[in-house]
């Protein structure tokens, strides 16, 4: 699917994003505007703001200033003033997120996870959203283990499930937190393989990972962050093969040198 | 005759008894019901941000489980009339027991739900449910697992603490013992079958109770991974991961 006839379509924009969490300044005057189709990869060191800043996208952390469109709605805020709780959670069903540590409902199968928005939250009938969630299992390599519990299943498996899940919203934008960061080191393809071929069908991702291969591989757009702002990005090759900033070059030469 | 066997088989049966049994049972339930409804609400409130939410909940229940339910059943029953406040008998002991109740209740169900990792409740907000739904489909559920067997336990203590009742003449069990005690006689004999009575309930309840905790965990008793099962159950049942 090619998203070149609509590459100007800003699907997702932050500006002048600022967050502390007590007397820490995490996230100091961030911006980003990603285009429809585009994957943006986040890199950089931990305690950098990466996850705080994916987070603050759809309003799982609140912003302290700055403001964040997603699919043309200004994330939190409504004519008269500040969202109500309802209608953040309308705005949430756009922007479908993975965890590092999944989170699946623990008390649901595999199956049950994956219609349990469209169930519970856009209402869509029983059937119909079963028949979508086993196409989405199917999609993610997992038909054979719809009733399986999350205890049943291997982290890659459950992280599988957890993308399915999000997927079952048809969100506008996908973020994902470290997606690959508890998993064992043979179930880490699996899962990327997963958000490759998302991406290849056109999905809008932004994706928080330690995994520079697959940035380069995947990535439309990479962003190194460090202290709480983007110090630099740039197209992957770009990226990986000359960076301008001294910090970004230590940080790559640290990360690929242990490849 | 040191203990008479046809007194107690007689009194085993009584009607008036009998009655009695039910009135606390039913006494019991609804003082439960009762608590659950303040325990959840307090439960929910101690768990907001705002203090002003948090703080009354909190006095709530450090005052009800600071003080004796039988001075707070004395209290609402011969105390508040003197404020104008009358509350028959029934009233009285439903909502004495039952507002007691829910402070204890309160700390039981706010553990519980205070051990469903948070996780669980990022992911139920990222797909787009509200704070209720997010509660009732994605958090109590798993919470229940945590909450029901201390839930439990405390029905099976409130069905004896219903007994308090009967010094604001609340015609229970215990009080129709003392009644009947007063005209029979056979103190030990009457008073053997209550006590009977009260343990017939509470062992059909411990009945009930071990069916419901199996029902809560059924998830968990699948999954030999999860991180709440035993050890003992993550031999006994094969992993089915491939």
């Amino acid at each position: 699917m090619s998203a070149t006839s609509e590459k100007r379509e800003i699907v997702v924009e932050a500006r002048g994003i600022h967050k502390h969490f007590g007397q820490t300044h995490v996230l100091k005057g961030v911006d980003l505007s990603v285009e429809k189709g585009e994957v943006v990869v986040i890199i950089g060191p931990s305690g950098g703001g990466k996850s705080t800043f994916l987070r603050t996208l759809n309003f799982l952390d609140k912003p302290e200033s700055g403001v964040i469109k997603v699919a043309g709605m200004t994330m939190g805020q409504a004519d008269g003033g500040t969202l109500s709780d309802a209608g953040l959670s309308r705005q949430r069903q756009q922007i479908g997120m993975v965890f590092q540590q999944f989170n699946l409902f623990s008390h649901m199968t595999a199956l049950q996870n994956v219609m349990c928005g469209p169930i519970h939250v856009l209402k869509t009938p029983q059937a119909e959203a079963m028949a979508d969630a086993k196409r989405l299992l199917a999609l993610v390599g997992l038909a054979d283990k719809e009733n399986n519990y999350p205890g049943q299943l291997s982290g890659g498996q459950q992280q599988r499930v957890a993308i399915a899940r999000a997927l079952a919203m048809h969100p506008t934008v996908m973020l994902f937190d470290e997606p690959t960061s508890s998993l064992d080191p043979e179930m880490v393809a699996e899962v990327l393989q997963v958000m490759l071929d998302l991406s290849e069908r056109g999905m809008t991702m932004v994706i928080v990972t330690h995994e520079v291969q697959f940035a380069r591989k995947a990535a439309d757009r990479i962003l190194f962050m460090e202290d709480g702002r983007i110090i630099e990005e740039g197209r992957p090759e770009a990226i990986m093969g000359s960076p301008r900033n001294e910090r970004t070059k230590q940080f790559l030469n640290m990360v690929l040198g242990e490849v | 005759m040191i203990w008479d066997w046809s007194a107690f088989f007689h009194y085993l049966h009584s009607p008036y008894l009998l009655t009695g049994a039910a009135v606390s049972l039913g006494l019991s339930m609804g003082a439960m019901l009762i608590g659950l409804v303040f325990g959840c609400c307090a439960a929910m409130m101690r768990m907001s941000e705002r203090r002003w939410i948090r703080t009354p909940a909190s006095i709530y229940v450090w005052l009800f489980r600071g003080t004796p339910v039988l001075v707070q059943l004395i209290i609402i029953y011969t105390g508040l009339p003197q404020l104008g406040i009358k509350l028959g008998v029934l009233a009285s002991a439903l909502i004495g027991l039952g507002v007691n109740e829910g402070a204890y209740l309160a700390e039981i169900i706010r553990s519980g739900i205070m051990a469903v990792p948070k996780g669980q409740f990022e992911a139920a907000r990222a797909i787009g449910m509200t704070w209720g739904k997010t509660m009732r489909i994605v958090v109590m559920p798993q919470a229940m697992r945590i909450i029901i067997p201390p839930l439990g336990n405390a029905f099976n203590g409130l069905m004896k603490t219903s007994s308090l009742a009967s010094v604001i003449s609340m015609e229970e069990l215990l009080r129709r013992t003392e009644l009947l005690v007063q005209v029979q006689f056979k103190v030990l004999e009457i008073f053997i079958v209550a006590a009977l009575y009260y343990l017939f309930l509470t062992t059909i309840w411990g009945f009930i109770q071990t069916r419901l905790e199996a029902y809560a965990s059924r998830s968990v008793a699948q999954s030999p991974s999860a991180r709440t099962s035993t050890p003992v159950a993550a031999v006994a049942i094969p992993s089915d991961a491939s």
